[in-house]
């Protein structure tokens, strides 16, 4: 049991990596663009807008997380 | 050709930076407790990445091109934004930029730690960090040359190519230095290769999802330059955020 664990926190850490915001964007996007794409109106903006928005979203997360890592750490 | 010269660059410089760290840990392992062991291990490794790739390759060109790239693109995409993330907290200030001879010391440490079993024995401590540091770092790289090589026609042969060329000058360099590549601008080539894998991987899934590129292959420069700008101006505010000055191109090998 604990090797399939050990296997499977592989695979999502490889995958998914530090911040899973970006996968399930990815995945969003991409659903969102085979939509409109296939209802024959244009999409090959959404995934340039979708990379731009995600990567911004996903820096800020860890500014906040690096702030609060600061405010919990006890002063010297 | 826009997309060959892109490839062959990307598969080369993700090859180079992975390979780096490879060679960082074989050669804290090699020196501190010998190289039999520790090439043992890289060379069995090297050759368990060598049959993933024989295997892998033949199945997954067997998969519609458009089903491909929807799922290679998309992978490919969270990969890229993940190396530029880090990349950008990292040239930013707001992690530390990973230096290998830091990595080389600490590897070193551990392994003088590491109980010896006797000298004619294979010593599996070293067998093991050199086997795993050699095949993680690898298998990146592999899904990297595998799919860039299925997604594209003719793609295997220059990912190979690529890959093969950054092993020959990062094992000449490690064999000729003896020591930890730490002059290697590593921030700045996984800034560069994150830039690459969010490009591609922009441009493939969409089209996987059903999207005709303005430009065709045009459109590959045009993100490019988009990502581009938009990184170096997230650079430019967490420098300014954290009260560091401005990025000179030319310090530190150009580290960006």
């Amino acid at each position: 049991m604990r090797y399939i664990g050990a296997f499977l926190r592989f695979w999502y850490d490889f995958i998914v990596g530090d911040d899973w915001v970006i996968a399930l964007g990815v995945l969003i996007a991409l659903g969102l663009t085979a939509l409109i794409a296939d209802r024959g109106v244009t999409a090959w903006w959404v995934m340039p807008v979708a990379v731009i928005a995600l990567l911004a979203t996903s820096l800020r997360r860890a500014l906040r997380e690096s702030s609060s890592d600061r405010a919990e750490r006890p002063e010297p | 050709m826009t997309r060959s010269v892109f490839l062959f660059l990307t598969a080369f410089l993700a090859c180079g930076v992975e390979m780096v760290e490879a060679l960082t840990i074989v050669l804290a392992v090699g020196v501190t407790r010998g190289w039999r062991s520790t090439l043992i291990g890289a060379g069995a490794a090297t050759l368990a990445l060598a049959v993933l790739i024989g295997a892998l390759g033949p199945a997954i060109s067997s998969v519609p091109i458009d089903t491909l790239r929807l799922v290679v693109g998309g992978l490919l995409l969270v990969f890229g934004l993940q190396w530029l993330r880090k990349a950008i907290l990292r040239a930013g200030g707001y992690k530390p930029l990973h230096d290998e001879a830091a990595a080389f010391e600490k590897e070193r440490a551990e392994a003088g730690e590491a109980s010896r079993g006797g000298p004619s024995t294979l010593d599996w401590y070293s067998f093991t960090v050199s086997f795993k540091g050699v095949f993680l770092e690898g298998l990146e790289v592999a899904f990297i040359v595998i799919t860039f090589g299925a997604a594209q026609h003719n793609g295997v042969a220059t990912a190979a190519a690529a890959a093969a060329a950054a092993f020959v000058i990062v094992l000449g360099a490690g064999v000729l230095v003896r020591a930890p590549l730490s002059r290697v601008p590593e921030n700045t080539l996984k800034f560069t290769v994150g830039l690459l894998l969010t490009t591609f991987g922009t441009f493939w899934s969409a089209e996987g999802a059903g999207v005709s590129w303005p430009g065709e292959d045009g459109a590959l420069l045009a993100i490019l330059g988009l990502l581009l700008v938009t990184s170096l101006a997230a650079v430019r505010l967490l420098r300014r955020e954290r009260g560091l000055p401005r990025l000179s191109p030319v310090r530190r090998g150009g580290e960006a």
